[in-house]
């Protein structure tokens, strides 16, 4: 691997970490789509930044595109509080305005501003080791680095000061107000944090490219667990592999970088969404199924256990009256066999002493207590499930 | 060029015409359209299906080998769907909320898109794709058959409004009262969101994926501000879209380096901001008037009910009293002495005043009124 | 007298996130009664209501209204939904509502007329609400908007009346309101089901009355069935009210 290799992998890491950070929070906290808001209208802050600076990688510029980020946020949260509109269309409102007046300001200054709307966009992680940190003839490695270097640091020691505070106010704003912490300063101070970083991370990777680093892999953790401190964990891991992987298929299509880290985080995500052991689309298909028959058992049992009379007991009884088909008939009938709830005589079925013993504590269970499952019970009485 | 000189080319010139009325076109079905949107609060949908549906451009040109639109839009189309469907996927079988399911597929579907757009770039007939003008749009690139398509589309959908108006109000308001009454809502829902779909396929190649959002919400936010009837709102939406449209390109031709989309959007939010501050009834100012108002009602109501607490212990309940009895009481001014009287509830002189008998009457009435007035 | 079933339940079941909501509820509701559904929260009130109007999909049973199934009586089963159901600031008026309620008859593609108008307007005097037929029904109050909702069934013209909790922060004259005309529509034979709340008001506003927690409790007439014990099985231990006969 040469240099210029190393660096890019490098930058590109230290931006998948640094967005992963304020992103699972805000995916926690609902606000996935105000990141993509930021990602957009922070547009004209670099625009007047860069007429200022003429340096895309001036802490000035970072600070003015920054504001622009939290402005946006302030103007949403203002529309959405006069009630003119729905929550939604005020995000949809705000920031393509902003980003218009961004890509005019460029038009009408194209002579003085070399700096296009393409690369705010999409980034171009491949250029960044030639724009160098020079420090009195001394070459310091590329800017890109030492600017989301600093920002990582920074969100790093917010995370770590506050933790505690972020979690509580992410959780239960009401609580967090109780206990001192003011819901608005975490607001805002996440806001700030993620426009900071969107910044710092658009010359890399581009704009909207950030919004993937940002959402995906907290989505991507959030399928896997709901530990606050493995989500961020899980979050930075799978940010950290797609930086690397992307950079190597970018490498062996001849192809845009960001373009192919993203690929790689989508591919994350599916996987994620597909076999994640308890949330994923497979799990949650099969235990739908399986849930579907038990409590088709349970329906049965309780059907058992309210009629006496044997014509509600006959065999038959499943398919027409209780009006299922016939497949889920068998298979509810040789669950509830296989578990001793029921024994089958002349086509009448009954409750065992199991069986009559199991129903009365469900119906106690569920009329009494409306909020947790029935898995404590299942795992009590069941032998085979569903 | 500057804009009169626009519009006296308008007539003459055919590449200038045929680009307004696409701009037209596009602002009035994605204004109709949109209207949908916005009540159904899936406003930032759009915003995800018009990033979903890059790939789908890339797509079709690795397939077909040349730069062919119908197949582009084709390809648009397939892809903002299937995002559409994935993301409701994600929402009903996945703890992950709406907004982050929004977010994620509009990234991850950008992304996968540039990467097959820079992929192309480097195959050998990449210069005939002009596929970046996906991204920010160019209006100067419409020709005659892109207007004819933009026509088709805007009148279908005009005609299936028509046809299902009904349907789809009371989808819009309440779906599950809709259910009760027999209607498959699903076919409802399928043929709005399929039409909001082709709507932003058609508008990428004129403002953009990043802009398109803009198109369906500005108009239909705006309109919304100035009528309490759907059909209105989604006429004046259509109006305001075609406006945008217009206005927008003609501001764009008469600069130089003006990109078409930007300018559009900027008209549009124009409109917004407009109509947010003056719309009557439910326009900021209205606000502020009506707030203002119900404040000084509210102070002649108290001061009233004050005066009557006093009037009622004396037999005659026009007996005059001093003036000075208000000196502690919070909220009395020389004002609204004078307009209680002005409104004929109270005569006063310098030092006294009296209720009179409608006073007396409109005093009684505060306390067993209804909290809503006829 | 009361033979005729109009709404049979049998052996419904009904589950959200893998835990039933509804569980084996056999109902027979005779025609003409005015019915109150009562049970703490969570108890399924709602979800029985919606699972009889085919809004939500039982897992088992079935639902019969007048001895058929139910997507062949639509017709005679009108719904009101709970007030917080639907978005209020929607662009439209309260004669526009109400006239929604034609929409079935009318079926697809045809829009309302004439009669269609006269008949919502008729709903709308009704419910005293004539005076507002052109307000935004935004600035109607809550108590105004629930009766919109009940003039919007009416306009349904059906045998059967569902209703979902119409009494919710509502004020007292609406509720009065509301009640006179539940039973006016009793007295015309039409059977009224409202899942309701108040425990106090049940034997003044109802003549029948169906225990629901999860499983059916009781269900019977008023006077022979609201008693401790049922409301004891229902809400759980000790629970009182005193009952005025």
């Amino acid at each position: 691997m040469s240099q210029p290799q190393i660096e890019i992998q490098l930058i590109a890491m230290l931006v998948a970490v640094a967005c992963a950070i304020p992103g699972t929070f805000l995916v926690l906290r609902k606000m996935a789509m105000i990141s993509d808001a930021i990602s957009h209208s922070i547009l004209p802050g670099i625009v007047i930044g860069f007429f200022i600076t003429q340096d895309l990688s001036s802490p000035l510029l970072i600070v003015l595109a920054a504001a622009t980020g939290v402005l946006t946020v302030v103007m949403v949260e203002f529309i959405q509080k006069t009630g003119l509109v729905k929550e939604d269309t005020a995000i949809g409102l705000v920031f393509p305005a902003l980003f218009s007046i961004g890509v005019i300001m460029i038009a009408r200054h194209a002579n003085d501003v070399h700096l296009d709307v393409d690369a705010v966009l999409l980034g171009e992680l491949a250029f960044a080791p030639f724009d160098r940190f020079m420090v009195g003839g001394t070459d310091l490695g590329p800017k890109a680095l030492w600017v989301i270097g600093s920002i990582l640091l920074i969100t790093l020691i917010l995370l770590f000061s506050f933790f505690k505070e972020l979690k509580v106010s992410t959780f239960d704003s009401q609580l967090a107000a109780t206990l001192g912490f003011s819901p608005a300063l975490m607001h805002y101070g996440l806001m700030t944090t993620a426009s900071v970083t969107t910044v710092g991370a658009f010359d890399a990777v581009g704009a909207i490219l950030v919004v993937a680093l940002m959402i995906a892999p907290a989505a991507t953790a959030y399928l896997l667990t709901e530990d606050l401190k493995k989500m961020l964990g899980i979050a930075v891991g799978v940010g950290l592999l797609s930086a690397i992987g992307g950079y190597w298929l970018a490498n062996y299509l001849d192809a845009s970088i960001a373009g192919a880290i993203t690929s790689v985080l989508g591919l994350f995500f599916f996987a994620a969404f597909l076999f994640a052991p308890h949330r994923g689309w497979i799990s949650v298909w099969r235990k739908r199924r399986r849930q579907r028959i038990e409590v088709s058992m349970l329906t049965f049992l309780l059907h058992l256990h309210n009629h006496k009379e044997e014509s509600e007991r006959h065999i038959d009884h499943l398919q027409d009256h209780i009006n299922w088909q016939r497949v889920r008939a068998k298979s509810v009938l040789r669950l509830a066999r296989n578990n001793n709830m029921i024994v089958i005589e002349n086509k009448i079925i009954s409750l065992t002493g199991k069986g009559e013993q199991f129903t009365d504590e469900a119906i106690q269970h569920i009329t009494s207590d409306k909020t947790t499952a029935l898995e404590s019970m299942k795992d009590e009485f069941f032998l085979f499930r569903g | 060029m500057d804009i009169q000189e626009y519009f006296s080319l308008l007539f003459t010139d055919y590449t200038l015409r045929t680009i307004t009325l696409g701009t037209a076109l596009l602002g009035a079905v994605c204004g109709m359209l949109g209207s949908f949107a916005v009540l159904r609060k899936q406003s930032l949908l759009g915003d995800a299906i018009s990033h979903a549906a890059l790939p789908g451009i890339a797509l079709a040109f690795i397939i077909m080998q040349t730069k062919n639109t119908s197949a582009f839009l084709l390809g648009a189309l397939i892809s903002g769907l299937a995002g559409t469907f994935w993301i409701r996927s994600i929402v009903k079988n996945t703890h992950l909320k709406s907004d982050t399911a929004l977010g994620l597929i509009l990234s991850l579907f950008f992304g996968f898109g540039m990467l097959l757009m820079t992929y192309i770039q480097k195959m050998p007939n990449a210069n005939q794709a002009g596929l970046e003008k996906y991204l920010f749009g160019q209006a100067a690139t419409l020709v005659e058959s892109d207007i004819w398509l933009m026509f088709w589309v805007t009148l279908g959908a005009l005609i299936i409004l028509l046809l299902f108006w009904k349907e789809f109000k009371i989808l819009l308001f309440d779906p599950e009262y809709t259910l009760t009454l027999g209607f498959n809502t699903r076919f409802i829902d399928v043929l709005m969101t399929s039409f909001m779909v082709l709507a932003i396929v058609l508008g990428l190649q004129t403002v953009g994926v990043v802009l398109m959002s803009a198109m369906l919400l500005a108009p239909a936010a705006a309109a919304r501000q100035w009528t309490d009837k759907l059909w209105v709102m989604i006429v004046l939406a259509a109006l305001f879209g075609a406006m945008s449209g217009i206005g927008g390109t003609a501001v764009s031709a008469s600069y130089n380096n003006l990109s078409t989309g930007p300018v559009i959007v900027l008209v549009a939010a124009g409109f917004v901001g407009i109509s947010f501050i003056f719309a009557p009834n439910r326009g900021l100012i209205a606000q502020r008037i009506r707030y203002v108002k119900n404040r000084n009602d509210l102070k002649l109501h108290k001061t009233l009910a004050f005066m009557y607490e006093i009037a009622k212990t004396h037999e005659d309940f026009q007996h005059p009293h001093a003036i000075k009895l208000f000196n502690n009481f919070q909220g009395y001014s020389r004002k609204s002495m004078k307009k209680l009287a002005e409104k004929n509830l109270i005569t006063f002189d310098q030092k006294m005043w009296s209720l009179t008998k409608e006073g007396f009457e409109q005093a009684a009435n505060l306390y067993n009124q209804n909290p809503q007035k006829p | 007298m009361k033979d005729k079933i109009a709404v049979q339940v049998d052996d419904l079941t009904v589950a959200y996130n893998y835990k039933p909501v509804l569980w084996d509820v056999d109902l027979k509701i005779p025609e003409g009664v005015l019915m109150a559904v009562v049970g703490p929260n969570g108890a399924g009130k709602s979800t029985l209501i919606k699972s009889v109007l085919g809004i939500v999909k039982p897992l088992a049973g079935s639902v019969k209204v007048f001895g058929k199934p139910y997507e062949k009586q639509r017709r005679h089963v009108a719904y009101v939904p709970q007030k917080g159901s639907v978005d209020w600031d929607f662009p439209t008026t309260a004669l526009d509502v109400v006239t929604m309620g034609t929409y079935g008859r009318l079926g697809w593609m045809r829009r309302p007329g004439a009669k269609q108008k006269k008949e919502a307007l008729e709903a709308l005097e009704k419910v005293g609400m004539l005076p507002f037929k052109n307000r935004q029904i935004s600035q109607l109050s809550g108590g105004q908007q629930q009766r919109i909702f009940l003039a919007r069934a009416l306009v349904q013209n059906a045998s059967v009346y569902l209703m979902d909790e119409p009494f919710q922060g509502v004020d007292a004259t609406t509720e009065k309101a509301i009640i006179r005309i539940l039973k006016d529509l009793r007295r015309t034979g039409k059977t009224v089901i409202v899942v309701h709340h108040d425990l106090q008001t049940v034997p003044e506003y109802f003549d029948w009355v169906t225990f629901l927690n999860v499983k059916k409790i009781a269900t019977g007439p008023v006077k022979e069935i609201f008693n401790d014990d049922h409301l004891t099985q229902t809400y759980g231990i000790n629970y009182k009210v005193s009952i005025q006969p």
